[in-house]
């Protein structure tokens, strides 16, 4: 992507950064949550669980306490299923309590459009009934198409549609990282982490 | 995976892994307590048996509501068939109707194809079995099994794994499919049966054939036991079927000599006291009913790869199917 596009992308976030929107974020979550008893977080693949397993390890670190991880792959509710081809599945994978009058926090690493969290939230649906459900995302990229936002937010990072955010995570990618870069007309494998939110309408 | 799924050997090692791995995915739907996804909503699938089945039918009805497809199940017992109608303006009935998928079960070899090929219809066409040709799903959902109790689990194949197919090879569409799909995914497969139950040609296919089930059943990781079709059967191809289950049917005592985690597959339905023997079909080492359960994992996950996007997730040129992280551009 970046790699052809005129201008290279440019770091916004650090893997020192990122250490630190977490830790903040988790005791943001310590707060709000009043101890965080009953919270379970679900990341949304691929990089959101991991996010949420680095979120849960500073929960601990803050609680004492393990806080339950798991991940919520939500491909089969997705809005755009039919512009292409049937998309990979990634696992869903909810802890052994369940999620019935527990506090949800879904994890993901770029919010755009806002219609992956509303796929999460109908997927969440037909998986049990939380008490509430909260939305933690490492960049904030703005565009939304939906009444969606953030509970948490690492970064609010104000873009242009033509500009791309790539996560960078070390468990995918082997390095901690986010990079905004302009759009380019190529495709790039999904290892080199694009952005998981899907294209405003108006780009397609 | 092209459009249609009409044989096991269209199949590639790549795209058995994909279905068996979505599948996968879809078991883990069995333990929610809303069992549906919304994914095929507006979709119309038919289901077209021309043929009798309970589990096959059931199977295919079952994926394709849970994920919320229009269903229109089709027998040709009660309907204009047996006025005479012919395949191909039932076809066209159906294409009317807008069928975005036909499931087809045929007593005739090569009806799916010839509905897939014919230009009849738009949709895709999934073979639930025809004649003595193939049965791909069964052979899938087969191997989706084996996996699980011999593979090494999600994104592996079956390389190194030792399957025995026995009994009626000649006209069984299982064994055909299977022999396909199982050395797609690397395992070695052997066939036994009697001489006469041995299709001419099985030279050509990738397995081996022995007439001696005591000499296979020890390095077997997995035996796969078949009817014998009788419906299917126009002359004498042994002498008695108490012979018959003397040498080629799975008791106690046969299966005592299998390895300890060899596990016993068969597709139903069963003659118990001919093929296999009431404790062995009721053993927890018989597969026979788990089965059942993954064909509606596997049949979801053909369903959502041949119609949950704008076009199959495998399709010729290969193309990888996108991930969630690639924008929808």
């Amino acid at each position: 992507m970046d790699s052809n596009s005129s201008t290279p992308a440019r770091p916004v976030l650090e893997a020192p950064d990122i250490a630190r929107v977490l830790t903040r974020i988790a005791h943001e979550i310590v707060e709000r949550a009043k101890g965080a008893d009953d919270v379970v977080l679900l990341g949304i693949p691929t990089r959101g669980v991991h996010l949420a397993h680095r979120l849960a390890g500073k929960l601990e670190e803050i609680t004492t306490r393990p806080t339950p991880v798991g991940s919520l792959d939500i491909t089969m509710y997705r809005d755009d299923l039919r512009l292409g081809p049937a998309r990979t599945l990634a696992r869903t994978d909810i802890p052994g309590d369940g999620i019935d009058g527990r506090l949800v926090i879904l994890v993901d690493d770029v919010l755009f459009s806002g219609r992956t969290i509303r796929a999460a939230l109908d997927a969440l649906n037909d998986i049990g009934r939380p008490r509430a459900v909260q939305l933690a995302v490492l960049v904030d990229r703005g565009h939304r198409e939906l009444p969606i936002r953030a509970d948490y937010v690492g970064k609010n990072l104000p873009t242009s549609l033509r500009e791309t955010v790539r996560v960078q995570l070390d468990e995918e990618d082997g390095r901690d990282g986010v990079l905004l870069g302009e759009r380019s007309e190529v495709g790039v494998p999904p290892a080199e982490g694009r952005e998981s939110e899907t294209t405003p309408v108006g780009e397609q | 995976m092209k459009r249609h799924l009409i044989s096991a050997a269209d199949l590639t090692r790549d795209d058995a892994v994909l279905i068996l791995d979505t599948a996968e995915e879809m078991a883990r739907l069995a333990d929610r307590p809303i069992k549906k996804l919304p994914t095929l909503r507006g979709r119309t699938i038919v289901n077209l048996f021309f043929e009798d089945s309970t589990r096959t039918r059931i199977s295919f009805e079952a994926a394709a509501k849970r994920l919320s497809a229009d269903v229109i199940s089709f027998s040709a017992k009660g309907s204009s068939v047996s006025k005479g109608e012919s395949l191909k303006d039932t076809a066209l009935t159906l294409e009317a109707m807008g069928a975005d998928a036909v499931v087809i079960r045929h007593h005739d070899s090569g009806a799916p194809h010839r509905l897939a090929t014919s230009g009849w219809i738009g949709g895709s066409v999934v073979n639930a079995g025809d004649g003595t040709h193939e049965h791909p799903t069964q052979a899938l959902l087969d191997a989706f099994t084996m996996r699980r109790h011999l593979g090494q689990g999600t994104g592996s194949d079956l390389a190194g794994r030792r399957v025995t197919i026995v009994g009626d090879i000649l006209h069984s569409r299982v064994a055909r499919s299977n022999v396909h799909l199982l050395s797609a995914l690397g395992a070695d497969v052997t066939l036994v049966a009697p001489p006469t139950l041995v299709p001419i040609g099985v030279g050509h296919w990738p397995c081996e054939v022995s007439y001696d089930l005591d000499s296979v059943l020890a390095k077997s990781d997995a035996v796969m036991m078949l009817r014998v079709q009788r419906e299917r059967m126009n002359a004498a191809f042994f002498p008695t079927e108490r012979e018959y289950a003397r040498r080629y049917g799975l008791d106690g005592e046969r299966m005592a000599r299998m390895p300890e985690h060899a596990i016993v597959m068969h597709p139903g339905p069963m003659n118990r006291g001919m093929e296999i023997t009431a404790d062995v079909a009721d053993s927890p080492r018989c597969t026979a009913v788990e089965q059942v359960t993954n064909g509606v994992s596997i049949r979801m996950a053909v369903f959502y790869l041949l119609l949950g996007g704008a076009e199959p997730a495998v399709s010729e040129p290969a193309a990888p199917a996108l991930t969630r992280t690639e924008e929808s551009s």
